[in-house]
């Protein structure tokens, strides 16, 4: 037994000792404590320092709006979490659990001259130091800054454990399991409706677990929780989620709750997964979060050993935890008096009640009379004794007028303190919900809801326990009539319980300059009273803006604590009433929540799809490497034993060019286009003219959006006067079926067409080099492949090796070409035929870096490496591919705007290296003079690069301002080992006549 | 996530098979030639940008692939009512009458 553990008492498991270390060190629980109070139970306050100033922290409340405790949890196998609230961490045998934010150790942190620096670190400091000299950034304020920055050690290793995630959709939600949720979720079970019922602790109960002293009902408390528990248990139509946080409340009574499975088991279950995020779509919601105790604001109201009074209560009643052996008490709210009595009974002296009100009620004083409580009423406390823990609180009495009197020291090693409650709305504000502002009770409460929801019990201020239940159950029934059950509210009996009331107050009166007072607003991110008042000086008067210049309330605690001592610290400064200042936004997640949570089951390989050609698993079994084009995987290069990529590439572009090479191109967007208006929805969809183009021919077509900028491309083919087979690029597929289903259904519904994407219908093998018509040519049937019966852009249908084929005769390489379309089916054998077949022209498997070189050198443009989305067809040399005589197509009125036909726009050219050798950077800007003083002006930057092994030098292809009347011209491309020279060129490198391709 | 109804499939839907397509009621002109360049401008990029009903466009991508229309509030996300592509503009009384 400790020092610190009342024997018998709470709901902790006093038979079950648990051993768990901290910093190294092994310390005995119970089970059932969490690792707040089962430190605490070893007397240990100290258990971290502070952010900013590195100030000794200890544990403030006992629930998950816990600012200071937090602490590194680490389970072996890569299992590792950082900034756990210890107040909601539960204890089990082995648990290792560390401090953070010191060095070398916890009792002795070099970090800690930042508090005696304070002065230099007050709101917004960032802002105002590091500023010069400009040279000091990179190399000495950036990586001190980095170093400083953050809380807790990430972890190193990939997080071995599995996530899961479910969809849900239920009658009820309940958010909360205290009174109020318990009588809400027992009223709406009742009804028959399907009930969810949450709570982010262990066991059903909130402010239940810590209350001792009333009877439910004519039941004590604990026996009442148990028979309402064991009830909801017993039905089917109840679910009852523990462990589980409401983090988000999103549009249309969706709710995002993050269950925690594994993290409080002492062996980890084979394959289970560490936490399940549901997500829940409630016809109703109740929400029943209840209440977060406020501290008080003086000077070192952080000191370890200082707590909400509150929690101290549940650390009692809870857990059979003493906070410490001599209490003080500092409050505005009758509610720590209870604290104080209940300590008083468990044998802790309580040296004295400090209470900032002068009239306290009579049943107080008796009560404290009774247990030798010494009473300082219209007292405040002006200071804290103490180094690692509070020795002693310096208390002094303030007068009528607000004169503060004379200080007197009392000793002590724990002080509870209590400025309020404050009605948690958290989840009521992720919905839009307006807050109104109570004046009587200085407090938000929730006002006209956005979502079908209800509030009840503390969190909608009905803090008194009858009043929380019956509010509970009048909100529970009242759910589930609105879905559709039939349902009325019970009445609750309670009795035994003490009326609560309190003031709201700023900081406490001080007979000290206040402008040396640490009196902390915000616990963990280091902000004092002042910081708030200097931000309002400095003229930031919006509460919006007064939160991010002193970073009050952007913790990962999110003020739950701190937002309202800031808010009236701030409206006082500011002299505006606090309605008129403005609470901050609640947003998502209301508190931490893992990224494996959100991912669940989205990771590694189910991260993303990876789509795959019918061709996929032959390049693999032949050495691809591949790369990512949109969600497909395609073979980028094939390499050889020994090879590295320039090597491969070389070698594939040599041996297309001179024999045959065969490429996968089944990612190629395909739409198939059928309907007597066919052709007419492609003359309006696309810039070229198609009514002329005969079946059995192909075009080239560019396809615009209504700015004139150019969308997609890609060959099409006529197969029929009513049947148009349209390539896209791979990326672009959906996208332009998107945007033609678009105009016909909403511009044109009146055209006979009809839209189907056929991409993963076929697969489709391209053929490249002067042997490709000697290696299909015995293998096809029913088409004559002669140059006179089957020129350049051409299609027919027939048969090869057997298998249906569209046979397109098209090139994107330069070289005499096809492309083989069979049913995706027959994809792989196909290919495999004609690359055995092909082997005597020594055929060769090339990727798509070869495929990007080879039309590099035959100035053939990708739609999106070498268009931006601000090129016209002009700009990209296109302007050949525009139906001049057509009365209109999507775009065509945009490209006779007064920007567009200014010859100066960027226009893509080709570039020459100076130095043949050297391969550009794509995306290297280009300047005409590189000896202008910085910064430069630059003219346009470079879209494609490679090395041509066919030319024997580097080409590339470029967008330069007003790009071919530079012709012939010196432009400049400034690398980061040195600047180049290019001449800027036409965008053919290869065979400009076209011999090849047409051969 | 929003619920959203299809006017084609009559059904109320989670937003994830749904895509956005701006603003609804903005026919292409029968003939962008005739059009001054002040009057294209408006066409391509002017548009209302309220604070409050704003008339838009839906697609059900991963349902029936219809679009369709919809009046939504800027300022509460909320839909107020979907109905059919080429049906005119909802009256205010009848976005009221329509708001669940």
């Amino acid at each position: 037994m400790t020092a610190y553990r009342v024997s018998g008492r709470g709901r902790v498991d006093h038979d079950r000792p648990v051993r768990f270390t901290f910093n190294g060190k092994t310390f005995e629980g119970r089970k059932g404590d969490t690792l707040a109070s089962a430190l605490l139970a070893n007397g240990v306050h100290l258990v971290g320092r502070s952010f900013k100033y590195h100030r000794p922290r200890g544990i403030l409340s006992a629930g998950s709006e816990e600012p200071n405790a937090l602490v590194g949890v680490s389970r072996g196998d890569g299992r590792a979490e950082p900034n756990t609230r210890a107040t909601v961490l539960e204890i089990f045998d082995g648990l290792n659990t560390a401090s953070q934010n010191h060095w070398p150790s916890l009792k002795r942190d070099v970090g800690a001259i930042n508090d005696a620096l304070y002065m230099l670190f007050s709101a917004g400091f960032y802002y105002k130091t590091f500023m010069w000299p400009k040279s000091f950034w990179n190399k000495v304020y950036e990586p001190f800054i980095r170093g400083a920055a953050g809380l807790g050690k990430s972890p190193s290793v990939p997080d071995p454990d599995t996530y899961a995630s479910r969809y849900a959709h239920c009658d009820v939600l309940v958010v909360g399991s205290g009174p109020a949720g318990l009588a809400a979720a027992t009223e709406a079970a009742r009804s028959g409706a399907s009930v969810m019922l949450v709570d982010e602790q262990a066991e059903l109960g909130g402010s239940l677990l810590g209350e001792p002293g009333a009877d439910i009902n004519g039941r004590p408390i604990s026996d009442w929780l148990e028979e309402t528990k064991a009830a909801l248990a017993a039905q089917e139509n109840v679910t009852v989620l523990t462990r589980t946080t409401a983090i988000g409340y999103y549009h249309d009574n969706f709710l995002g709750l993050c269950q925690r499975l594994t993290d409080h088991l002492e062996k980890l279950p084979e394959g289970a997964p560490r936490e399940r995020m549901w997500r829940v779509r409630a016809r109703q919601v109740v929400l029943a979060q209840g209440a977060i105790e406020r501290p008080l604001v003086f000077d070192g109201n952080d000191r370890p050993g200082v707590m909400l009074s509150g929690s101290a209560r549940t650390f009692l009643n809870r857990y059979g935890v003493k906070a410490g052996n001599r209490a003080a008490v500092v409050t505005a709210h009758d509610s720590a008096w209870l604290a104080a009595f209940d300590l008083a009974e468990a044998g802790v002296k309580v040296a004295a009640i400090v209470d900032v009100r002068s009239n306290a009620s009579d049943h107080l004083l008796k009560r404290a009379k009774a247990l030798d409580i010494e009473v300082l009423s219209g007292w405040t406390v002006t200071g804290t004794g103490g180094r690692l823990r509070i020795s002693s609180i310096r208390a002094n009495p303030v007068s009528g007028s607000g004169k503060v009197g004379p200080a007197r020291k009392i000793a002590c090693d724990t002080l509870l303190m209590c400025g309020g409650w404050t009605p948690s709305v958290h989840l009521f504000s992720h919905t839009k919900g307006k807050l109104d502002w109570n004046e009587e009770r200085q407090m938000f409460l929730p006002g006209a809801p956005t979502e079908e929801t209800r509030c009840a019990g503390a969190g909608n201020g009905a803090f008194g326990l009858l009043e929380a239940m019956t509010e509970g159950a009048s909100a529970g029934a009242g759910a589930a009539t609105d879905a559709g059950f039939e349902a009325k509210a019970s009445t609750y009996q309670v009795d035994g319980e003490v009326p609560c009331a309190g003031v709201g107050v700023k900081e406490l009166p001080t007979d000290r300059s206040s402008s040396r007072a640490r009196a902390f607003v915000d616990f963990q991110n280091d902000v004092t009273a002042k910081d708030i008042r200097l931000a309002v000086r400095e003229g930031f008067l919006s509460i919006e803006h007064i939160k991010r210049y002193t970073t009050t309330g952007m913790a990962t605690d999110q003020g739950k604590t701190s937002n309202m001592n800031g808010l009236a610290i701030a409206s006082d400064a500011v002299k505006r009433p606090s309605p008129a200042v403005g609470l901050t936004t609640f947003r998502p997640p209301y508190t931490p929540t893992t990224f494996g949570a959100f991912a669940g089951y989205n990771r590694g390989d189910l991260f993303e799809v990876t789509r795959r050609t019918a061709i996929d698993s032959w390049a693999e079994e032949n050495g691809a490497v591949f790369e990512p084009v949109s969600l497909w995987r395609r073979a980028w290069y094939f390499p050889r034993p020994g090879e590295d990529m320039h090597q491969a590439v070389a070698r594939e572009c040599k041996a297309t060019r001179e024999s045959l090479g065969m490429f996968d191109a089944s990612t190629l967007g395909k739409i198939e286009i059928v309907g007597p208006d066919a052709a007419e929805f492609m003359n309006r969809m696309y810039t070229n003219a198609w009514t002329k183009l005969a079946p059995g021919r192909l075009r080239y077509g560019l396809l615009l959006g209504e700015d004139g900028f150019i969308r997609d491309d890609g060959v099409i083919g006529r197969l029929t006067a009513d049947r148009f087979h349209v390539t896209t690029t791979t990326g672009g597929a959906a996208r332009v079926l998107a945007m033609m289903e678009d105009y016909l259904q909403t511009e044109w519904p009146e055209l006979k067409v009809w839209l189907t994407s056929t991409t993963e219908q076929w697969a489709v093998i391209a053929l490249n080099g002067p042997n490709a018509r000697k290696l299909i040519e015995p293998l096809v049937e029913g088409i004559d492949l002669s140059n006179e019966a089957f020129p350049h852009m051409s299609v027919a249908e027939g048969t090869i090796c057997g298998v249906p084929t569209r046979l397109f005769r098209v090139s994107f390489t330069g070289e005499l070409g096809f492309e083989v379309n069979v049913p995706a089916r027959y994809g792989r054998s196909v290919w495999q035929a004609l690359n055995e077949a092909g082997q005597k022209w020594g055929i060769t498997p090339y990727g798509t870096q070869t495929m990007h070189v080879l039309r590099a050198e035959k100035g053939y443009i990708i739609v999106g490496q070498d268009t931006d989305g601000t090129l016209t067809p002009d700009d990209a040399g296109l302007a050949w591919a525009i139906g001049k005589t057509k009365p209109d197509f999507v775009g065509k009125r945009s490209l006779t705007r007064p920007d567009i036909i200014d010859p100066n726009r960027k226009q893509l050219v080709g570039l020459v290296t100076r130095d043949p050798k050297v391969v550009l950077e794509e995306g290297a800007q280009i300047v005409a003079n590189p000896g202008q003083p910085t910064p430069m002006k630059m003219i346009g930057h470079v879209t494609s690069s490679y090395w041509s092994e066919t030319l024997g030098r580097s080409i590339a292809l470029a967008v330069v301002e007003g790009g071919r009347a530079r012709e012939g011209q010196t432009v400049h491309v400034p690398m980061p080992d040195r600047t180049h020279a290019a001449a800027i060129a036409g965008m053919v490198f290869f065979d400009p006549d076209g011999k090849r391709l047409n051969a | 996530m929003l619920l959203i109804r299809c006017p084609y499939c009559a059904a109320e839907r989670p937003e994830v098979e749904f895509v956005y397509a701006g603003e609804a009621h903005i026919a292409r002109p029968s003939d962008p030639s005739a059009l001054t360049d002040e009057q294209w401008k408006n066409h391509l990029f002017i548009r209302t940008n309220p604070r409050g009903a704003h008339f838009e466009r839906w697609r059900h991508l991963h349902g029936c692939g219809r679009f369709f229309n919809a009046v939504r509030d800027t300022v509460t996300d909320k839909f107020a009512m979907t109905y059919r592509a080429g049906l005119p503009r909802p009256t205010a009384s009848e976005i009221k009458e329509a708001r669940p």
